[in-house]
């Protein structure tokens, strides 16, 4: 990954325009660390752009006029506060709520014949639109996709046609720009009809890169993307972003999870004991623990050098292989009717999750994704079926 | 993405040459190069490539395209088993 502090110094730098967003990062931003606590600090007054009940984001520079009013001049830079809600966001913190308004931004300062550059009002998106339009001048239109991005909004609809031509003539963009050409991500093409948007708001779509990254070259290319720069990519990177998400909607699960191996665990030869429960729920956990690294973080990580096409059988192929790990650990503890239960689970839960990941990845089609439930769910469940049978069998052994 | 195969023989996508007026959409759209366009007429040169996202039948202006696009999530599909196929949600923090 590229620094994201780096400074490409093809253009002046431009310095945040007031606010406290300077270049030392104090732990509380309303802190300042070297000013006197109560002393009048100029470099926190309102910004002139400021306007009650609003607040400004830190990436707007200034507004500048256009025939349809003013509109934000947003920096080509990520500032740490961004870096920092990018990655709060990765990790799953506050994912739903991480959205910038619809309408219309630039940076630099276009003219009537600059490009225009659709994008879905997901920050991380618009982040990574901004971010690659450093030292261009361009309008960029963001469309209301309720913060989700390009690609799952357009699989939804939301990132669509109608969205568009809603956007285009709420924005008067016709009375900005003089051409009439929209440069839209091409991956927004599952949403968005071309021939019916220039039909509805007489903008013709041109289909840009998958990836924002690659924005600069395709304009720098006159309006042309490389075949490289048309087809997904599914990157070491791409597959490691996803696995915080993966772990963290495993959340509530995980407590019921928990919850049952606990009970399991107590149930024996005298009616429940919590001893039991406790002793054995950890090697139960264990195997849980072990089963999510198999089959929600090694799987994706390392799909491509996983033998079988089908997710479930690559993650049974992890799983094995964690399993075998987990029955070290306690061979000298558990008795032979355990070891095979925490096997059996930890194989199924990493193949379960495993298959699980289909969602997130961008080559998986539906109608092969419902195939391989269908023969891999019956024989997950019995996997399960047959450890929880062994761990009571056990309990009652013991 | 030929490192990433998925499951061969099971794409839904369907051309309807006859149709085609060659303007080259689905060729510009899919994102897995599964459309190539030659003298005018497109031909689907990479079937088991397609993942059905529908990108190039609703670009298609001869409508020379189907394809059942849908929700490739376990989660959405387990639920769709539960609850049928309308009922169903992406929902939850899991999906997109
Ligand atoms: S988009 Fe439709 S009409 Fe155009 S080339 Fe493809 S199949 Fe033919
Ligand atoms: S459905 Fe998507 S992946 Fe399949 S051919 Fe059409 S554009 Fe390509």
């Amino acid at each position: 990954m590229t620094d994201p502090f780096k400074t490409r110094d093809c253009c002046p730098s431009k310095s945040s325009a007031g606010g406290c967003e300077t270049s030392t990062i104090s732990l509380m931003d309303h802190m300042p660390s070297n000013e006197p606590c109560c002393g009048p600090d100029l470099a926190c007054a309102s910004r002139p752009d400021e306007r009650p009940g609003y607040i400004l984001w830190h990436f707007v520079d200034k507004f500048i006029r256009t025939p349809a009013g003013p509109v934000p001049q947003v920096q080509t830079q990520l500032t740490r506060r961004d870096v920092r809600g990018n990655l709060a966001v990765r990790l799953g913190i506050n994912r739903f709520e991480y959205k910038v308004a619809p309408g219309l931004y630039c940076v630099g300062t276009p003219g009537a014949e600059a490009p225009v550059v659709v994008t879905a009002n997901y920050k991380l998106t618009f982040d990574a639109v901004r971010r690659s339009l450093h030292c261009r001048d361009a309008w960029i239109l963001v469309l209301e996709t309720h913060g989700i991005n390009v690609w799952c909004a357009a699989g939804k609809g939301t990132f669509g046609t109608q969205e568009i031509i809603r956007r285009v003539k709420a924005t008067e963009l016709a009375q900005v720009v003089n051409h009439r050409r929209l440069i839209v991500p091409q991956l927004g093409a599952v949403g968005v009809a071309a021939h019916l948007v220039s039909k509805g708001c007489g903008f013709k779509v041109i289909w840009g890169p998958v990836r924002a990254e690659d924005l600069n070259e395709f304009l720098a290319a006159g309006n042309k993307a490389g075949p490289q720069m048309r087809k997904v990519t599914f990157t070491l990177w791409e597959r490691l972003v996803l696995v915080p998400v993966e772990i963290n909607n495993l959340g509530r699960h995980l407590l019921w999870l928990t919850l049952a191996l606990f009970v399991l665990s107590g149930i024996g030869g005298g009616i429940f004991s919590i001893t039991a429960a406790l002793e054995r729920s950890v090697m139960g956990l264990a195997a849980v623990a072990a089963g999510i690294l198999a089959g929600a973080v090694a799987a994706p990580v390392l799909l491509p050098w996983l033998p079988g096409r089908a997710f479930a059988v690559k993650g049974t192929v992890t799983g094995a292989v964690a399993g075998l790990l987990v029955l070290i650990l306690f061979w000298a503890r558990a008795g032979t009717l355990e070891l095979l239960a925490l096997l059996c689970f930890t194989v199924a839960l990493s193949s379960f999750l495993a298959m699980n990941f289909t969602g997130s990845t961008p080559f998986t089609s539906p109608t092969g994704v419902e195939k391989e439930m269908r023969k891999a769910i019956p024989v997950q469940l019995l996997a399960v079926g047959l450890s929880a049978v062994a761990w009571i069998g056990a309990g009652f052994a013991g | 993405m030929q490192r990433f195969r998925y499951l061969p023989e099971v794409t839904t996508l369907k051309l309807n040459a006859g149709a085609c007026v060659g303007c080259g959409m689905c060729e510009a759209v899919c994102p897995h190069t599964v459309f190539a366009v030659h003298e005018r007429k497109a031909r689907i040169v990479d079937l088991d490539g397609c993942m059905e996202c529908g990108a190039c039948a609703i670009n298609c202006p001869a409508e020379a395209i189907t394809v059942t696009p849908g929700v490739g999530c376990a989660g959405y599909i387990i639920q769709s088993w539960i609850k049928g196929k309308e009922n169903a949600a992406c929902g939850g923090p899991g999906c997109c």
